[in-house]
């Protein structure tokens, strides 16, 4: 029987109450460990597609008749568009519709940044689009733009958070540091950019979307459409990354939807590479003055920090005090956290939005205390261990372990040192994790068992291409009692699957594993229901292994394709659904870097060397793709603490990064060792699999591990990113003042 | 002129004097089979094989020449097919990654994990076969070196290193 419940939903450190059906008892989570298939390498079952160029992305889909969007933007961080020639754009050669201002959502006519969108045209071919932009003939208006956040409009609303008493805990400190710190804006870029395919079926709108959540697109488009959802089937079978800046649909969306309604002809709109690094997302800049003050034997007793989030003309307020809040036991913490509206195009969530930015200011800063009292960094962090986040316990928590490991990649700091040579410094710094990555109800899934013994998951979530579906494979297989290569994973269809998560905030496999599990475990009870009978035997002395009914006793092996054989074209089908989150708890993620880097001390060259990544997200499930998240994130994480920045002309407003020659993207001469540990200890408390996300976590403590590495290699504090050769030697330029004016103090006290 | 007004005089340039208006490449061989090609002056390969041939396994990620996901082999080189105008290649023979399916690195990029969205990594692929032919034991320098113009965002690099490295061990 279906049982509603009352439960708590988190999204992204907010809680709210949800209603959920509950259909079964709770499974018993597997014992720890890696298990037949779980656990266990496997290739990534779509990965010959991939690989061999096969796997259809939006963008390589072709539809008879399918016209070719270019959209009008802004060419001024502010302005607005005073009128447009729709009619002389209908005559141009090819053009099959025109919308402006108002016409689809997300076309205005003020436009808040360089590359907003105005205006589209639909023409036969896409050069034939572009072309007919010019004969818009559009008039701006411009407008003065507003770039500084410490000047701007700022949000009404910043968020506030106090616990004790900051003054107080400042003034019981012994020792007591500040720094400001700034984070830069960098850009997704994903591989395939964003974009759409629209085209009507009768009186279904079909969408074809590089998106990383199909029933958010569903739901926008219908409403925005005045469509009942179900006339909206949304398809992403395959994507070419998202990281976070594709979580909702945008004008090309509606443009194409709009356009395919308008011409009764399939519309493509997709951005080209320099739209995409306009107005496609970025992950804000920041500003965080930060305090903290601890007594001499290291116990923190007061954090605060004023955060200032750019988060351009639109776009929310990412919480990049997080990190301050949650992950050290400071009874004393106050932080508040302003959205600085400003003629810039709009931030996007970007992997681990905010907790990136506020690591990088908070893990240094309490590398500068523990030079400050001269305590051992990691020592300095386990002092100030947290057991709770407001007075929440936490489902699970094994940092002190990720020290424990980390430990061995700290000792080598004194011989990493002593490889010093010339200009070349060397050293070794560490920053913590925290982040959140428990996922959460409602997600479904289904799987049908057919008489070859080959089972199909099938559930409507999309790929984001980590590996999700050799995830879900693994964990029916291991249910089943079948090899990996017997399950096929079909998704990515609004109209073939029951409703799935979004993929993002490393929720896949923590909110659809165990979804695909329960549904595994009810094919499994039929298919042993239906053995007990055929065969005579108990049902609960029967079980599924290696593709075979067996008996506990031993004496009964029946390959799993006779019984379901007996079916002939007939389906076991079962079904599954997400249980609650555990009530009154924080489900996190926790993790350390331990980063190497040599530094050119005359020229402010930094070459990071080596970086161990450790982190507990509870049970891994497929290691093999795990490493390959890790390792991903390690180099991104690379990208945005040297190489990455979307430069602006700081008068105009105007994008001047819009191409991957100017914008610096990691390549493969770029990557240091990386060393990856997990933990790999289910959570207790967290439904049937235990297993949190991994996505997001090993971007999160890159910059600051290098940042104090660099501290550790020269005695230079860099607080601002990317730290470029000028960063660097302004911040050696300011440890050697600092220690001439030291040794100034020393000799006139001698 | 900025950049986006030379995107839109190319744009101009495409639509007044081609797209519609074609003329041939009498003899382009892609992947073993001879072509006999008419297609709009301007058209790069990459439109080509894409948008006239189906060959969709060549993507497209910046348009440019910046990314190296477009690599193709032309006469066994790579070469950015974004970038080359299809009327230039009349005689040429061209590899893309839909005549390197069996190539042993399509088996050492699975095994090693060496994917993750895979929109870079048919190029990926061509860039190495490139490299493996000419060099079948390349040295870690010699693969960062001949890899580092194909750009993948999800940061497969160590696992693309290792392929390439253990390629035909397997």
């Amino acid at each position: 029987m279906a049982r509603l419940i009352k439960t708590e939903k988190e999204v992204e450190g907010r809680y709210e109450d949800v209603w959920l059906v509950v259909e079964e008892d709770p499974l018993e989570q597997w014992p720890a460990g890696a298990r037949t298939i779980v656990g266990q390498e496997t290739v990534r079952v779509d990965a010959p597609q991939r690989i061999r160029g096969e796997a259809r992305y939006t963008a390589d889909l072709q539809f008879p008749g399918m016209l070719h969007t270019a959209v009008l933007r802004s060419p001024h961080a502010h302005a607005r568009v005073k009128s447009i020639d729709r009619e002389r754009a209908l005559a141009a050669a090819g053009v099959r519709g025109v919308l402006g201002p108002g016409e689809a959502k997300g076309l205005e006519d003020v436009a808040g940044y360089h590359g907003a969108p105005v205006a589209a045209v639909a023409a036969e071919t896409f050069a034939q689009a572009q072309a007919a932009l010019e004969q818009l003939g559009a008039e701006w208006e411009v407008l003065e733009p507003a770039l500084d956040p410490d000047r701007s409009e700022r949000h009404d609303d910043p968020n506030r958070y106090e616990r004790g008493d900051l003054e107080a805990g400042l003034a019981e400190a012994d020792v007591v540091v500040e720094a400001e710190y700034r984070t830069q804006s960098v850009l997704h870029n994903s591989f395939e950019t964003h974009q759409a395919v629209c085209r009507w079926e009768g009186d279904v709108l079909e969408v074809y979307i590089s998106t990383q959540y199909i029933w958010g697109i569903r739901d926008s488009v219908a409403s925005e459409l005045d469509l009942p959802p179900d006339k909206v089937r949304v398809v992403c079978e395959y994507m070419g990354g998202g990281f976070g800046s594709k979580n909702s649909p945008d004008e090309y969306t509606f443009v194409a939807a709009e356009l395919a309604k308008r011409t009764g002809r399939p519309v493509r709109c997709a951005l080209t590479r320099r739209e995409e690094n306009l107005a496609a997302g970025n992950r804000n800049a920041t500003i965080q003055r930060l305090v903290a003050g601890a007594r001499s034997d290291g116990t923190l007793t007061a954090l605060g920090g004023e955060f200032v989030n750019s988060v351009g003309w639109s776009g929310w307020n990412a919480s990049t005090d997080g990190p301050m809040r949650m992950l050290y036991d400071c009874p004393n913490v106050r932080t508040v956290v302003h959205g600085a509206k400003i003629n810039t195009p709009p931030m996007k969530a970007f992997r681990a939005p905010g907790f990136v930015e506020g690591t990088f200011g908070l893990e240094c800063l309490l590398d500068e205390l523990a030079a400050k009292l001269d305590l051992d960094p990691l020592e300095l962090r386990r002092k100030n261990y947290a057991h709770a986040t407001n007075d929440r316990p936490y489902s699970s928590k094994n940092l002190m372990e990720c020290y424990r490991r980390a430990e061995t990649h700290w000792e080598r700091r004194h011989e990493v040192r002593s490889r010093s040579d010339g200009p070349w410094k060397r050293g070794v710094g560490l920053a913590s994790q925290i982040w959140y990555g428990g996922g959460g109800p409602p997600s479904y899934a289904w799987i049908r068992v057919g008489s070859d013994g080959r089972a199909t998951v099938i559930t409507a979530m999309q790929d984001i291409g980590t590996g999700t579906r050799t995830a879900m494979a693994q964990i029916a297989a291991e249910e089943l009692g079948i090899p990996v290569d017997r399950v096929e994973v079909s998704l990515g269809d609004s109209a073939r699957g029951p409703f799935a998560s979004i993929s993002a905030g490393s929720s896949t496999v923590p909110s659809m594993g165990p979804a695909v599990r329960q549904a595994a475990h009810d094919a499994k009870r039929q298919i042993l229901e239906i053995a007990s009978q055929r065969y005579d035997r108990e049902e609960r002395v029967l079980d599924l292994k290696d593709g075979d009914v067996v008996s506990t006793d031993g004496n009964l092996l029946i390959p799993l394709t006779e019984v379901v054989g007996l079916l002939d074209d007939a389906q076991v089908l079962g079904k599954g659904a997400r249980g609650p989150n555990p009530t009154g708890m924080n489900v996190l993620t926790f993790g350390c870097h331990v980063a190497e880097v040599a530094v050119d001390v005359e020229t402010g060259e930094v070459q990071v060397e080596r970086i161990a990544a450790i982190h507990d997200v509870g049970r891994v499930i497929s290691p093999l793709q795990a490493s390959s998240q890790v390792e991903g994130g390690v180099i991104q994480g690379i990208g945005h603490t040297l190489s990455e920045e979307r430069l602006l002309d700081p008068h105009s407003g105007a994008v001047l990064t819009q191409t991957l020659d100017a914008y610096r993207l990691p390549t493969i001469a770029d990557v240091p060792e990386i060393v990856m540990d997990l933990v790999d200890e289910p959570d207790e408390h967290l439904t049937n699999l235990g297993s949190k996300g991994l996505g997001e976590p090993p971007i999160i403590p890159v910059a600051a591990a290098i940042a104090n590495a660099i501290r550790d290699a020269t005695g230079a504090d860099v607080r601002s990113l990317p730290i470029t050769r000028e960063e660097m030697l302004r911040a050696l330029r300011e440890a050697e003042e600092r220690a001439k004016a030291k040794d100034k103090v020393a000799a006139g006290s001698s | 002129m900025d950049a986006a007004s030379a995107t839109t005089e190319l744009a101009l340039i495409r639509c007044t004097y081609g797209d519609t208006r074609t003329r041939s490449v009498p003899d382009l061989k892609i992947n073993g089979q001879s072509y006999d090609l008419d297609v709009p002056v301007g058209h790069s390969l990459a439109q080509v094989l894409r948008e006239e041939l189906g060959l969709t396994g060549t993507k497209v990620a910046c348009g440019e020449g910046h990314c190296g996901a477009c690599t193709v082999l032309v006469g066994g080189l790579p070469m950015l097919s974004c970038i080359t105008l299809v009327h230039t290649l009349d005689g040429a023979e061209v590899t893309t990654i839909e005549g390197l399916r069996d190539h042993p690195l399509v088996d050492a990029f699975l095994r090693t994990d060496a994917v993750q969205c895979g929109f870079c990594t048919p190029g990926q692929i061509v860039s190495a076969s490139a490299l493996v032919a000419a060099n079948p034991s390349p040295s870690r320098e010699e693969i960062r070196h001949a890899m580092s113009g194909n750009l993948c965002r999800c940061g497969t690099y160590p696992k693309i290193e290792e392929a390439i490295a253990t390629w035909n061990e397997h």
